[in-house]
């Protein structure tokens, strides 16, 4: 190799080590400008603290309502999203002709692509108005109606992911499953499935990182009440929304400005520790199937 | 006995039915409200003029022209890393622990929450770099968030370039950087596009990056340089329903700039879904 | 052997092995290639004797995890040394693939690539190369109006045809034909041969085929490989009316392969 290819080559890994630069950006920052604010409250009071008052004197610190507050979220939108997107993976995969899959997967992505202010705003001025009048509540923006939303945004997420677990499973299980004499039903939930089982829960780990990491749908729909939740239609302040809504009033350097970014680790560890195990699953999946990881 | 599963059958596939329906549905209510509702705010003065009395009346051109240099500022950052990148990965390293190291961190950093992104501009950009609030801390910080889609996006696109004509590439006595720059990339030009326009349509509409890094609840002004902070249409969508005194009017007016937002989104991804879709059947 | 001494040797195989990791798929082999002649490398599938075509322009650098021992003489030059410039290897010794692989791009851009990476700017000197070498592939006549059409456009025979003229653009010696006519229809592919025969007053032609006839239609010399050996070498006539060892015979009466 001659010498100009070499500085090619070289150069190209360099810029290709980016990701990894930001990524460990992130964690240090995260980590710099989190940690005094555990080193105020103690790392465990601070995760488990029930009180979330940053302004008021003393303040006090304790995230677990608005840890609370995301996981009451995330896994309420998940019971709207994977019956609904595993559903509609089913159905573009098995039952839509050529014709309505052309179609149809654009149309998820399309909805997928939508920004979040959108749903934010879509939910505020529309949904919330809706459950508060369905559930006689005294406010629309709670815990429920931000369930909803983020399920109507996480079934592109979960759509898409299972279906192409989906459609990796190899084409002989299913003739073999024709030729045994089972409906496309029998197959489909006998054999197909099950085949995939792995591969569509990798969805459903996706699905709920990318929810809790949702920042401006929850900001707008839930209401804000840095609570633990006793009811669905609970106002309540997740991890995103408080970080978000918070940033502007904290006086930088300050304790309430280090527990942001204290939010934002923990945050940060959450999703990452649900990418990985997705990660994990997804490459199971594959070489089950024998398959490149 | 037949009867009973194919009743069942019948049953499973209608209750399939109802799932893409509830999709469909959804989606075209959001773009029914939207669209209703906003389409009355559009107006010449509505896309040019500065917000006027109190964001009650005049534009939200500074917020169309704040997200117009974000987006292109945000696609200078990541395209030439993102295809760099991709070139890296597909032609350059061997199956190894590197490309896996690379691997990892782009698949995770996919995973980042957006607001993360936020925190990481605001320490770097804006307080260590000191940019500042501003377009440059922006687009850096909405650059570095849409890196793994270009990314992958490039990817796949220079994957897809069949491996026999780098190999008349070389036979004809090309170099590999030759061939890359003359075969490959334009070969798969159209993937990397595709990649480019759906990364303008996110970056166009995330909000919590630029809340602390370059996003302006008013301005007065079009911004002047890549220092100024900025208007940006979902954050003013934002600022319109939370910080509004006058929730009637200012709730037409974010209806409008949802409007803004959902076309430009709608448009651009609409044209990258199709791009691909043409792409895939070029190559079979 | 009789007319052998008149003959200048091209290339030399000089006790070629070569491993895909720890697999060994060429044998020592030994050959004399002639210069201006055809040679045709036959064999059943995974004989290796793709594996050896690609090694006279190193194609298989390409090939990570692989390894090759003892020498391959162009012009008395082991090609393997250090101080070989592969791209300078690669512009002598020019490859026509199995599949017609055009780049998607005009017809004239196509033929001007190899003297484009090159770096030659003069556009009367590339006009006058691309058009001697299209004449050469008895492509002229059918394109000479299109030039600036892309040449995926071109029917697979006519691909095969540019494939075969891009090549002799950049003035090669020597040319590596890959089963050149493995996707092609029978008229394209009596085209492609008489183009073949053409073709050897100028250069050194060596073609893997899978086809015994086209073998025996095109070749001076026929070497029969299996499984990673050289079985036997030699002028095509003999080779094929009266082979030596067991095998050939067997592969040619179509026992095995």
């Amino acid at each position: 190799m001659k010498i100009s290819e070499k500085i090619y080559k070289n150069t190209f890994m360099v810029v290709a080590f980016s990701s990894l630069v930001f990524l460990t950006g992130i964690v240090l920052v995260l980590f710099i400008e989190g940690l005094p604010a555990f080193s105020v409250t103690g790392v465990l009071s601070f995760i488990f603290g029930k009180s979330w008052y940053p302004t008021s004197t003393p303040p006090e610190f304790g995230i677990m309502p608005l840890i609370s507050a995301s996981f009451v979220v995330s896994v309420g939108a998940m019971l709207f999203a994977i019956p609904i997107g595993i559903g509609s993976a089913l159905y573009i995969h098995e039952i839509a002709g050529e014709k309505q899959k052309m179609f149809l997967k654009p149309i998820i992505e399309l909805l997928g692509a939508i920004p979040s202010i959108i749903f934010g705003f879509f939910g505020m001025v529309i949904v919330a108005p809706l459950v508060q009048k369905l559930f006689n509540l005294s406010t629309g923006q709670c815990a429920f109606t931000g369930a909803l939303i983020l399920g109507v945004m996480a079934i592109p997420v979960v759509c898409s992911i299972a279906e192409d677990a989906l459609s990796v499973v190899p084409r002989s299980f299913r003739e073999a499953s024709f030729a045994l004499g089972a409906n496309r039903w029998q197959t489909l939930w006998k054999v197909i499935i099950p085949a995939a089982g792995s591969g569509i829960s990798t969805a459903i780990v996706l699905g709920i990182s990318r929810v809790m990491g949702e920042t401006m749908t929850v900001l707008l729909v839930t209401g804000g009440a840095a609570q633990i939740p006793n009811s669905i239609f609970s106002p309540v302040r997740p991890m995103t929304s408080t970080i978000a809504a918070e940033m502007g009033e904290a006086a930088v350097g300050g304790t309430h400005f280090h527990a942001l970014f204290a939010i934002g680790l923990v945050l940060f560890v959450i999703t990452l520790i649900l990418n990985m195990i997705a990660e994990y699953i997804g490459r199971k999946y594959r070489l089950k199937l024998g398959l490149d990881v | 006995m037949i009867i009973k599963s194919i009743n069942t059958q019948r049953l499973g596939f209608a209750a399939l039915f109802v799932c893409i329906i509830i999709a469909l549905l959804v989606l075209g209510s959001l773009i029914y409200f939207i669209f209703s509702n906003g389409i009355s705010s559009f107006s010449w003065t509505f896309f040019t003029d500065i917000p006027r009395k109190s964001m009650t009346a005049g534009g939200v051109g500074p917020a169309i022209i704040g997200t117009i240099y974000l987006v292109i500022g945000s696609i200078i950052v990541a395209l030439p890393l993102g295809v760099i990148t991709a070139i890296y990965l597909c032609e350059y390293s061997p199956k190894n622990l590197i490309v896996n190291i690379i691997r990892l961190s782009v698949n995770n950093l996919a995973g980042v929450p957006s607001v993360v992104f936020g925190l990481f501009g605001l320490a770097v950009f804006v307080k260590l770099f000191n940019f500042h609030v501003s377009i440059l801390s922006g687009s850096l910080t909405l650059g570095i968030l849409i890196l793994p889609g270009i990314i992958s996006a490039s990817y796949e696109a220079i994957i897809a370039v069949p491996q026999s004509l780098r190999e008349a590439s070389y036979a004809l006595g090309a170099t590999q950087i030759q061939t890359i720059g003359r075969i490959v990339l334009p070969a798969a030009l159209p993937g990397i596009l595709t990649g480019i326009i759906l990364g303008v349509g996110r970056a166009a509409g995330e909000t919590a990056p630029i809340l602390f890094t370059a996003a302006t609840f008013y301005a007065r002004t079009y911004p002047t340089s890549i220092m100024s902070d900025t208007m940006a249409l979902p954050y003013h969508i934002y600022v319109l329903m939370t910080e509004g005194t006058h929730p009637e009017v200012q709730k037409m007016i974010a209806y409008g700039c949802a409007l803004i937002l959902l076309i430009l989104v709608l448009a651009v991804s609409g044209i990258a879904i199709y791009l691909r879709q043409r792409q895939r059947r070029k190559y079979g | 052997m009789d007319n052998n001494l008149k003959e200048t040797v091209r290339v030399k195989a000089d006790n070629i092995n070569f491993f895909y990791g720890s697999k060994k798929a060429l044998n020592g082999i030994n050959m004399d290639i002639y210069a201006n002649k055809v040679t045709a490398l036959i064999g059943p599938s995974g004989c290796g004797k793709s594996t050896f075509l690609r090694l006279i322009n190193r194609m298989n650098d390409l090939v990570t995890s692989s390894r090759v021992e003892g020498q391959l003489l162009l012009d008395n030059k082991n090609i393997f040394d250090k101080d070989v410039d592969v791209v300078e290897l690669r512009r002598k010794v020019g490859m026509v693939f199995q599949k017609p692989n055009p780049f998607p791009k005009s017809i004239y851009e196509n033929m001007a690539y190899g003297l484009e990476i090159k770096g030659v700017k003069d556009k009367k000197f590339t006009d006058e190369k691309v058009f001697e070498s299209l004449k050469k592939a008895a492509l002229w006549d059918e394109i000479k109006d299109r030039l600036n059409d892309s040449a995926l456009r071109l029917s697979g025979g006519q691909q095969q045809r540019l494939c075969i003229a891009r090549c002799l653009v950049v003035e090669p010696e020597v040319i590596l034909f890959d089963e050149p006519c493995a996707s092609l229809d029978p008229i394209s592919t009596r085209k492609i041969e008489e183009l073949i025969i053409e073709l050897k007053q100028f250069y050194t032609i060596i073609i893997v085929t899978h086809n015994m006839q086209q073998a025996a239609r095109v070749s001076d010399y026929t070497a029969f490989m299996y499984l990673g050996d050289l079985i036997e070498f030699g002028p095509t006539e003999k080779l094929f009316t009266v082979p030596k060892d067991k095998r050939t015979e067997e592969y040619l009466t179509g026992k095995f392969g």
